[in-house]
């Protein structure tokens, strides 16, 4: 299998306090990772440490054997996007503008040809088209989410960081983005997304990478990782692992009669 | 190298035929257009009618007439008065592009320093850049410095704006943002110290030194010749030509640092630059006109307000608007009293003054308290 971004013996600390301790993990082309783990496990860090914006203290990073610390921003744009958790904007820029700026990395070479059709085809990929128009400041969070989501999109890079992509997002819309991403890697790119939702991400990752104090304590497909004993280990809460028509379940233990609600 | 570059492209990007491609909302190119057109034929208009203004009145078309005198075209006519080509070319026409030049180069300024702090207040007057420039070019008439003749003042000037500059951005930055209250406060501070520095050379400066500061503390284009202008212009000029070649990086840096750098911009260089800017374009509209504040505030303001934040218009509507709001606002200086002239500094701060509370207002209110 082609990995193109691969962490090997990352040690990060911030502050003192060590954060990720010699974490070794393999981004493939083709298949969707997803990164769970409780608060404080250093998700978060990981991904940042992957998509270049954390110099890791030990080990390295390489992508297509380069170390991404030493990557331009440009050379690395145009090979990586990154979704992150929070995503401001200082000024009144449309929408269309935004999910624009994704195209920065790919001015003035011949790919810039292509920016109108992306732009759009992000935007529908998003379900935003209807928002193009509008004023980003004036969002709701989702449809911000959403925005930044085809401004990823629109960067169109081999690698998709995506950071708690469905925390703001309805139903409808977590369904959406997770399939996007599905599609992402159906169509050949490398996604990693950092999620909460255990079920969520049992239903579509190819892999799962449990993180817990900074380690990795587990890689490989759902079934093979999400087990009741692992989780309620890593959580500090019981945890079940249900079989629903193939389906996996990942619900928490509480009283007997809320058990199956 | 190439394994991961260009060919992931988003799939079923590329139309296949039988879909058509979905439609993208216009780029409002033509508002744009009509703004830009407009502020600059406005320039235009108001350089003639400001320079037949004064104590000699000349009508714009006896104005237009000696230009065009100048430059071997004779179809309109000369001024009548006998002096009043003279007053023309020795007093009016330099004081009028100055203040074209100066307008210019501090709604530039205001622009750049918006989009670098992706904060609508930022100002080099708010922020003491002006004051810092205007103590280092004060230390230059105090002290009787000369060792770069006519550009002693400027470079000093430069110097002073590029340390301020520097400090405020590296006191009012936080997790690659820069908070409202803390781009104020921060301000405060260094207008506080830049102003005690003025005052510590107001007190060792001799009579003259200190006329001169003060006036110039409340900025005019009084007593502007040639060779001011000539000084300016090249620094307008150069401040300019960067701010349009930054723009469009300047509209990624709204993303915050972190963002804009995921998308590909180099976001280091991009301060560095800007930071020179602003203190270049600065140190060009105090070296000679003193300190003027809010014109570049109001402004980019404005022009946000009718053509949205894109850089690539905003900083050339910016600078024709500066240009204009200077060139109305030295006019109403030196004629709204009769053999007076105020000091425009004070006029622009009388009304950016308030204009800036009612922006500190509603930033507050939009940015969901973030202040």
């Amino acid at each position: 299998m082609n990995a193109p971004l691969v962490a090997s013996g990352v040690g990060v600390e911030l502050g003192g306090a060590p954060v990720l301790h010699d974490v070794d993990l393999e981004v493939r082309l083709g298949e969707l990772l997803v990164l769970v783990g409780p608060n404080g496990a250093g998700k978060s860090t990981l991904l940042g440490v992957l998509s270049g914006d954390q110099v890791p203290q030990r080990g390295t990073v390489t992508l297509d054997g380069r170390r991404v610390a030493s990557l331009r921003a440009g050379e690395l744009a145009r090979r990586r996007a990154v979704l992150p958790q929070e995503n401001r904007l200082a000024f009144g820029f449309r929408v269309v503008d935004v999910v624009r700026m994704g195209r920065a990395a790919w001015a003035g070479r011949p790919e810039e040809d292509r920016d109108d059709l992306v732009v759009a085809e992000a935007l529908r990929r998003s379900d935003v088209t209807h928002l193009a128009e509008r004023v980003y400041p004036t969002l709701s969070g989702g449809e911000r989410a959403r925005t930044s989501l085809a401004r990823v999109l629109a960067q169109e890079t081999a690698l998709v960081l995506l950071d708690e992509p469905t925390a703001a997002l309805d139903v409808r819309h977590v369904e959406l983005v997770m399939a996007q991403a599905r599609e992402l890697a159906a169509a050949g790119h490398a996604v990693v997304a950092v999620l909460h939702d255990l079920t969520l991400a049992a239903a579509h990752a190819d892999r799962v990478c449990v993180l817990a104090d900074g380690r990795v304590r587990a890689v490989g497909a759902p079934r093979a990782v999400l087990t009741a004993d692992l989780l309620s280990t890593v959580y500090e809460h019981p945890l079940e692992v249900v079989d629903l028509d193939g389906r996996l379940l990942v619900l928490p233990h509480r009283h007997p009669q809320e058990a199956l609600c | 190298m190439t394994a991961v570059a260009g060919r992931h492209r988003l799939p079923e990007a590329v139309p296949t035929g039988d879909v058509p491609p979905p439609a993208l909302p216009p780029v409002r190119r033509g508002r744009a257009g009509l703004l830009l057109a407009a502020l600059g034929v406005g320039v235009v208009v108001s350089t003639l009618v400001s320079a037949g203004q004064g104590q000699l009145d000349v009508p714009a078309d006896q104005v237009l007439g000696s230009v065009l005198h100048r430059l071997g075209v004779d179809v309109l006519p000369l001024p009548t008065h006998p002096q009043g080509d003279n007053t023309l070319w020795q007093v009016r026409f330099p004081r009028v592009a100055l203040a074209v030049l100066v307008g210019a180069a501090l709604a530039t300024a205001g622009a750049l320093m918006q989009g670098l702090f992706g904060n609508p207040l930022a100002e080099p007057g708010v922020v003491g850049v002006s004051v810092g420039a205007a103590l280092a070019a004060a230390f230059v008439i105090v002290f009787q410095v000369t060792l770069l003749g006519a550009w002693t003042v400027p470079a000093f000037a430069f110097a002073g704006g590029l340390v301020t500059t520097l400090a405020v951005y590296a006191l009012s930055r936080a997790d690659g943002r820069t908070e409202v209250v803390t781009l104020v406060l921060t301000g405060i501070a260094v207008n506080a110290v830049c102003s005690a520095g003025l005052a510590l050379m107001l007190f060792l400066g001799d009579t003259a030194a200190r006329e001169e500061i003060v006036f110039w503390q409340l900025g005019s284009l009084n007593g502007t010749r040639w060779a001011h202008v000539a000084v300016v212009a090249p620094c307008v000029g150069i401040g300019l030509a960067g701010a349009l070649a930054l723009s469009r990086r300047l509209d990624v840096l709204a993303l915050g640092d972190r963002a804009a750098r995921h998308v590909g911009v180099d976001v280091e260089r991009v301060r560095v630059a800007a930071i020179v800017l602003v203190a270049l374009l600065t140190a060009a509209a105090v070296s000679f006109a003193g300190i003027i504040a809010f014109v570049g505030l109001v402004v980019p303001h404005l022009v946000r307000m009718v053509v949205g934040p894109g850089h690539r218009v905003l900083v050339p509507a910016s600078a024709l608007g500066g240009a204009l709001l200077l060139l109305w606002a030295d006019l109403f200086a030196r004629t709204a009293v009769a053999y007076a002239d105020l000091p425009i500094g004070m006029l622009t701060s009388l009304v950016g003054g308030p204009f800036f509370f009612w922006l500190l207002r509603r930033t507050r209110r939009t940015a969901g308290g973030w202040a």
